[in-house]
C-alpha cells in the first residue's frame, strides 16, 4: 500500500469522522433541548404531578354526635373500641402468630381462613383486622404478651354504643356499614369501617351527627406505604342531638309493656314534646354496629311482632272506640245532637237489612253523650254518626291530627286513614254506603291511625283544642343559646271549647266513674287524676253464625294474629292537663283490660317523676362545644 | 549495556518502547475523565440506596477498580496482536453466542448468559468489542479502490448480520440494534459510499412490516407505548411517565443530593440501572444533567481525537468505532429516560449499576488507550511491520 493511497484513505476517514462528530453534536444538542423542555418549560407541571404522586390525603373520621335525652342523659355515645390487627411484613410466620394469639382471644378456623385470605389480598404492610371490640382484659393480655406476638397491633377507634340497648331502639335507630347505594361521592363514606345511620334519629339526622372529616397529608411511596405525616387538619365532630324523650320514663314504659307487642306514646299536651315513644318488642341496636349474622337478621325480619318497626309511627290500627271522641265532637259541632239528648240502646241497631251490634249484647238503655263515652256505647255512636255523615266526621278527625303524617322527625311515618266520600270514589269509583258511616262511627271499617296520631288527638282534646304538633328533638336555637325556646303559638282546631269540654267530661267518667269502662285503672296522686278512653278494635269479621251459635269467641281462644287490638288514650291531670298518652297493644285483647293498666302506670310514673323533679324541669343541657 | 540512540519517535514507529514509556503515552486526562464520570455514578448509586454504600455503590467501585486495571493492561499490549487475533476473537464470540442459544440460562425472559460457575458471561457484550475489532481489521486490509466494490462489502455485512440475528433471537432487540448501528458507523468511517447506506436503510424500512410480525408482545408494547405513553399509565407507559415526572420536577437546580422524592419513594423504576440518569436529573436538575452530558462529550471528543491522531487505519477505525458505540449508549439511554425514543434496555455507561457492562466498557477504553499508545506504529495489512 503506497503512502499516497494511505493518506487518501486517511483524508476520507478524517472527513467521515468530522461528519460523525457533527452528527453526535447534533444529537447531544437534542438531548440538551429535551432537558430544557422537561426541566424548565414543563417543570411546573411535572412538579405538581410529582407532588400528587407522593402526597396522599388520608381522611380522619370525625367522632359522631351524641344523642341525649331531655335532661342530657346519653342515649347514644361513642365508645372506645380496641381492635387487634395483624401486619404480615412484621411477622415471620403469620399462622404461628395467629395460633399464639388464639390462646388469648378465641379464633375459630373460619376466622383464621378469613384473615389469611385478607392478608394475601392486601399489601404486606397493610394491617388486617383480626377482631374488634376487645375487652380490657383481652387487650391487656395482648399487650403483655407483645414480644411473643410479632406483627400484632392494637388499634383504638370509636364505635357507636347505645347504653340502654333495647329501650328506644326504634327511635334512636342504629348505625351500620355503608352499603353500595349509600355512596354519595363523599369521601368519608368510603373509609373502611365507617358507619352511617340506617334507621330512626341516627338516619334522619345522619348528616348533622356525622360531622366533617379531617384529613392528614402524608407522604407515601409508590406502594402506598406512609413515610411520614406532613400536615394534619382535625375535622369537626358531629353535632349532638337532644331528644325530648325522658330516658327514665322511656325505660319504665318499655319494662311496663313487657312481652306485649305494643306502641306507647306520651306527649306534652302544650309543647308536643314526646317524652315516651316505646315500641315493643325491641332489638339491640348495638348488634347492628358489630354486624348481624344472617341468622340474627332473618330472626328479626321474620318475627311476626316486627321488632324493627317503630309501631308508634309506622304501624296503623283501627282506632276502635277511641275514635268516638272525634265522632262526639263532630256531632256536637254539627248540632245533630245536644248533650242532653239520649239514644236508646237495645244492643243493636238495624240499617236496612243489616244489623249493627253493640259490644254489650243486651244494650245500655237510654244514654246521653257523656254516658255514651263513659260506657263506650256503640249504638249511640252508630246513631250519631249516621246523623252527622262521614264527611263531617272526617273533617273533625283531621283537625285532631288523624289521616295524614304529623311530620315527626323520624323516617317511615305512615299517614293513617280517614275515609270520606271523595276518598271512596277515588279508591274504586264506588259510592259511600251508609253502613260504612256506622262502622266509622265506632272507629272500625276503613279508619286507621297510628299510636302517635291517637296521642296527638288526646293531647288536642286535653289542651282545649289547640293544634299541638309532636316533636322528638329539642329546638336547635335552644341548643345553641341555652335559653328555652319560646312556647309555640298554637292554632286552634276551630272546635267549640264547650264540645271539647264535654268530651273531656266523658273521658273523666270513663276512668273515675265506678261504672266507667276503665275504672279499674283510676288513681289519685295528690289530687291528680286521669281521664281516658278505651278502645278495642276488631281485626276479623264476626259472622252472624258465630254470634248465634257459639257466641263471640274469646280472644284467648284465637290465634295471636286474629285477636283484637287493645287501645287506650288518656290525659292527666284532669284539671290542668299536661300529658297525653296512647297505648296500643297489638292483638292484645280488650282496651280496658290490657291497654288501660299500662297507660295508667306510665302516666302515674310521669306525674311522680315530675313531682320529684319539682317542676318546671331543669333547663336543657349545655351543648358540648 | 547497549545504549539505544534511536529517537523516541523512531522507537514509537518500531513499537519497542519500554513499559515506562508506554505508561507515559497513556492519556491520563482521558483516564481521569472516565474516573470522574464513574465517581458520579458511585454517588448516584449511594443515593439510590438511600445513603448506603450497600448494595450497589461499593460493588460498583470494586468493579470499576478491576476494570481500570484491565484498561491499563489492555492499553499496554502491542496493537499488532489485536489485529492478528481479531478474527479468532470474533469467531470465539460467535461460538459463545450460539452456545447461549443452545444451553443458555433463562434470565428476564431472555437467554443471554453462559454460566461458567465462577463468572456469568454475556457473549453479546463480548461481541460488541469483537465486531468492531474484526471490522476494523477487515477494512484496514482494504484499499480505497476495494471499498468502492460492492462485493467487498459482502463479508463485513455477514460479519455484522450473523451476530445481530443471533442476538435478536435471544431476544434482545436493544443490543441487536446497538450492534447494527455500531457497525454501521465503522462502515461509514471506512468510507463506504453514502448511497449504499441509503439502499440498506430503504431495504430496512421495507422490512419493518415483516419485522413487526417477528417482535414479541412486550417489544411491540414498548414501541406502541413510546408513540403514546398515556395509553397505559400504570403498565408499560408507567416507566416513561414516572421518569418524565421525576425529571421535570427536578427543575433547573434539582431537589438536592439524596432529596429526589420520586426516586426515593420508588415511583421511579430501575433507578439504579436504566433510569439512573432520571434520578441524577431529579436531584441535580438541568444543571447536573447538562454537566454530565458535557463530561460524556469530552470523553467522546477524546476518543475522536485519538482516532484522528492515529497513523494506521486499524487504530483509527477501532478508536472511532468504540467511541461511537460509547456515544450511542449514552445517547440512547438519556433519550429513552426523557421519552425521546422507546424504552430499550440500555444502561447509562459508567454510571448504571451492572458488572458485565462495566467490564466491556473498560475493555473498550483499554483498546482506545492502546490505539493512543501505539498510534505511530507501522502496521501492515496482516499486522506485520512490513511495507507492501
Amino acid at each position: 500500500m503506497s503512502g499516497a493511497r494511505d493518506s487518501e484513505r486517511g483524508k476520507l476517514f478524517t472527513r467521515r469522522a468530522a461528519m460523525l462528530a457533527a452528527g453526535q453534536a447534533g444529537l447531544t444538542a437534542a438531548l440538551a433541548g429535551r432537558m430544557y423542555y422537561l426541566q424548565v418549560l414543563e417543570s411546573e407541571r411535572y412538579g405538581i404531578l410529582a407532588d400528587e404522586n407522593r402526597i396522599s390525603l388520608r381522611l380522619l373520621p370525625p367522632p359522631r354526635g351524641l344523642i341525649l335525652d331531655r335532661f342530657g342523659r346519653e342515649m347514644a355515645v361513642n365508645r372506645q373500641n380496641f381492635r387487634v390487627l395483624v401486619v404480615r411484613e412484621q411477622t415471620p410466620d403469620l399462622m404461628q402468630t395467629l395460633d399464639s394469639l388464639s390462646t388469648i382471644i378465641p379464633l375459630s378456623e373460619k376466622d383464621k381462613t378469613r384473615i389469611r385470605r385478607e392478608v394475601e389480598r392486601k399489601r404486606a404492610f397493610m394491617p388486617v383486622n383480626v377482631r374488634e371490640n376487645l375487652t380490657w382484659e383481652e387487650m391487656a393480655q395482648i399487650q403483655i404478651n407483645a414480644p411473643e406476638l410479632p406483627g400484632v397491633v392494637i388499634d383504638e377507634g370509636l364505635t357507636r354504643f347505645y347504653p340502654y340497648g333495647e329501650g328506644g331502639a326504634q327511635v334512636l335507630g342504629y348505625v351500620s356499614s355503608v352499603s353500595e347505594k349509600d355512596l354519595t361521592g363523599e369521601a368519608l363514606l368510603e373509609l373502611p369501617g365507617f358507619r352511617i345511620g340506617k334507621a330512626g334519629i341516627e338516619k334522619i339526622y345522619d348528616l348533622a351527627l356525622r360531622g366533617k372529616g379531617g384529613n392528614s397529608k402524608v407522604e407515601v411511596n409508590a406502594l402506598g406505604r406512609v413515610i411520614r405525616e406532613l400536615e394534619r387538619k382535625e375535622g369537626t365532630p358531629g353535632t349532638d342531638i337532644s331528644l325530648t324523650l325522658d330516658l327514665e320514663l322511656q325505660q319504665f314504659a318499655v319494662e311496663r309493656v313487657g312481652e306485649e307487642s305494643a306502641g306507647v306514646v306520651l306527649i306534652d299536651v302544650h309543647t308536643g314534646e314526646i317524652l315516651v315513644m316505646a315500641s315493643t318488642p325491641s332489638f339491640d341496636p348495638n348488634a347492628f354496629n358489630r354486624g348481624l349474622s344472617s341468622e340474627e337478621w332473618s330472626a328479626l325480619i321474620n318475627n311476626e311482632r316486627a321488632p324493627l318497626r317503630n309501631k308508634c309511627i309506622s304501624a296503623q290500627f283501627a282506632p276502635g272506640s277511641t275514635f268516638k271522641l272525634v265522632v262526639a265532637m263532630a256531632a256536637l259541632e254539627a248540632g245533630v245532637i245536644t248533650p242532653e239528648q239520649t239514644v236508646y240502646c237495645q244492643g243493636h241497631i238495624d240499617l236496612g237489612t243489616h244489623r249493627f251490634h253493640c259490644w254489650k249484647k243486651h244494650g245500655h238503655g237510654s244514654v246521653n253523650l257523656v254516658e255514651a263515652i263513659q260506657h263506650s256505647c256503640d249504638v249511640y255512636f252508630y246513631e250519631v254518626a249516621r246523623r252527622v255523615g262521614i264527611d263531617r266526621i272526617a273533617d273533625v278527625a283531621r283537625r285532631f291530627g288523624l289521616g295524614s303524617p304529623l311530620g315527626i322527625d323520624l323516617p317511615n311515618e305512615v299517614s293513617g286513614l280517614i275515609p270520606d266520600r271523595a276518598w271512596k270514589r277515588a279508591l274504586n269509583g264506588q259510592p259511600w254506603l251508609p253502613g260504612e258511616t256506622l262502622n266509622a262511627g265506632i272507629g272500625q271499617g276503613y279508619v286507621l291511625a297510628t299510636p302517635l296520631q291517637l296521642a296527638v288527638m288526646a293531647a288536642r282534646v286535653a289542651n282545649g283544642g289547640l293544634m299541638v304538633r309532636p316533636r322528638l328533638t329539642r329546638d336547635p336555637v335552644a341548643h345553641a343559646t341555652g335559653k328555652p325556646a319560646p312556647e309555640p303559638v298554637l292554632a286552634p282546631t276551630g272546635i267549640n271549647p264547650k264540645s271539647i269540654a264535654l268530651v273531656r267530661r266523658g273521658m273523666f267518667e270513663v276512668v273515675n266513674n265506678p261504672a266507667g269502662t276503665a275504672h279499674r285503672v283510676a288513681f289519685d296522686l295528690n289530687g291528680m287524676r286521669m281521664a281516658g278512653k278505651t278502645g278495642t278494635s276488631q281485626v276479623r269479621r264476626i259472622t252472624m253464625k258465630e254470634r248465634e251459635t257459639t257466641g263471640v269467641i274469646k280472644n284467648d281462644a284465637l290465634p295471636w294474629r286474629e285477636r283484637d287490638h287493645a287501645l287506650f288514650v288518656a290525659f292527666a291531670p284532669t284539671e290542668t292537663p299536661r300529658y297525653a298518652i296512647c297505648v296500643v297493644v297489638e292483638h292484645g285483647g280488650g282496651g280496658s283490660a290490657v291497654a288501660a293498666p299500662i297507660a295508667s302506670d306510665i302516666m302515674k310514673e310521669a306525674l311522680r317523676l315530675d313531682a320529684r323533679r319539682n317542676r318546671p324541669p331543669a333547663p336543657p343541657p349545655e351543648v358540648k362545644a | 549495556m547497549v545504549m539505544d540512540f534511536r529517537s523516541l519517535q523512531e522507537r514509537l514507529r518500531q513499537q519497542d518502547m519500554t513499559l515506562g514509556e508506554k505508561l507515559r503515552q497513556i492519556s491520563w486526562t482521558y483516564a481521569l475523565l472516565i474516573s470522574v464520570v464513574a465517581s458520579v455514578g458511585f454517588c448516584m448509586l449511594y443515593s439510590a440506596a438511600n445513603g448506603q454504600w450497600e448494595p450497589w455503590a461499593s460493588r460498583q467501585i470494586v468493579r470499576f477498580g478491576i476494570g481500570f486495571a484491565a484498561m491499563i493492561c489492555l492499553a499496554l499490549v502491542n496493537i499488532r496482536h489485536y489485529l492478528r487475533y481479531a478474527y479468532i476473537f470474533y469467531a470465539i464470540s460467535l461460538v459463545l453466542l450460539v452456545a447461549v442459544d443452545l444451553r443458555g440460562v433463562i434470565g428476564m425472559g431472555a437467554q443471554r448468559w453462559i454460566d461458567f460457575g465462577f463468572i456469568r458471561l454475556q457473549p453479546s457484550e463480548l461481541m460488541k468489542i469483537a465486531l468492531v475489532l474484526t471490522l476494523a481489521r477487515y477494512f484496514h486490509g482494504l484499499s480505497i479502490e476495494d471499498i468502492g466494490r460492492p462485493t467487498a462489502l459482502i463479508a463485513p455485512l455477514l460479519m455484522t448480520l450473523v451476530p445481530v440475528a443471533l442476538i435478536l433471537k435471544q431476544p434482545d432487540l436493544g443490543t441487536a440494534l446497538m450492534l447494527l448501528m455500531g457497525s454501521g458507523i465503522v462502515f461509514f468511517a471506512a468510507g463506504v459510499r453514502l448511497w449504499k447506506f441509503a439502499v440498506v436503510i430503504a431495504a430496512g424500512l421495507a422490512a419493518i412490516p415483516v419485522g413487526w410480525g417477528m417482535l414479541h408482545d412486550y417489544q411491540r408494547n414498548r414501541v406502541l407505548t413510546f408513540i403514546n405513553p398515556e395509553r397505559d399509565p400504570l403498565g408499560a407507559g408507567y416507566h416513561i411517565l414516572q421518569s418524565k415526572i421525576a425529571l421535570g420536577s427536578g427543575g433547573v437546580f434539582g431537589r438536592g443530593f439524596m432529596q429526589g422524592t420520586q426516586s426515593h419513594l420508588n415511583f421511579l423504576p430501575e433507578k439504579q440501572t436504566d433510569f439512573i440518569f432520571t434520578m441524577l436529573a431529579e436531584e441535580f436538575g438541568m444543571v447536573g444533567g447538562l454537566a454530565l452530558v458535557g463530561l460524556y462529550t469530552l470523553i467522546v471528543a477524546f476518543g475522536l481525537i485519538i482516532a484522528l491522531r492515529c497513523r494506521h487505519h486499524f487504530g483509527r477505525l477501532l478508536a472511532l468505532g468504540l467511541t461511537a458505540n460509547f456515544f450511542l449508549y449514552v445517547f440512547i439511554n438519556i433519550a429513552m429516560v426523557m421519552g425521546l425514543i422507546p424504552v430499550v434496555g440500555v444502561p447509562l455507561p459508567l454510571i448504571s449499576y451492572g458488572g458485565t457492562v462495566m467490564m466491556t466498557l473498560m475493555c473498550g477504553f483499554g483498546l482506545v488507550q492502546g490505539v493512543n499508545v501505539h498510534r505511530d506504529l507501522h502496521l501492515g495489512r496482516r499486522g506485520g511491520g512490513e511495507e507492501p
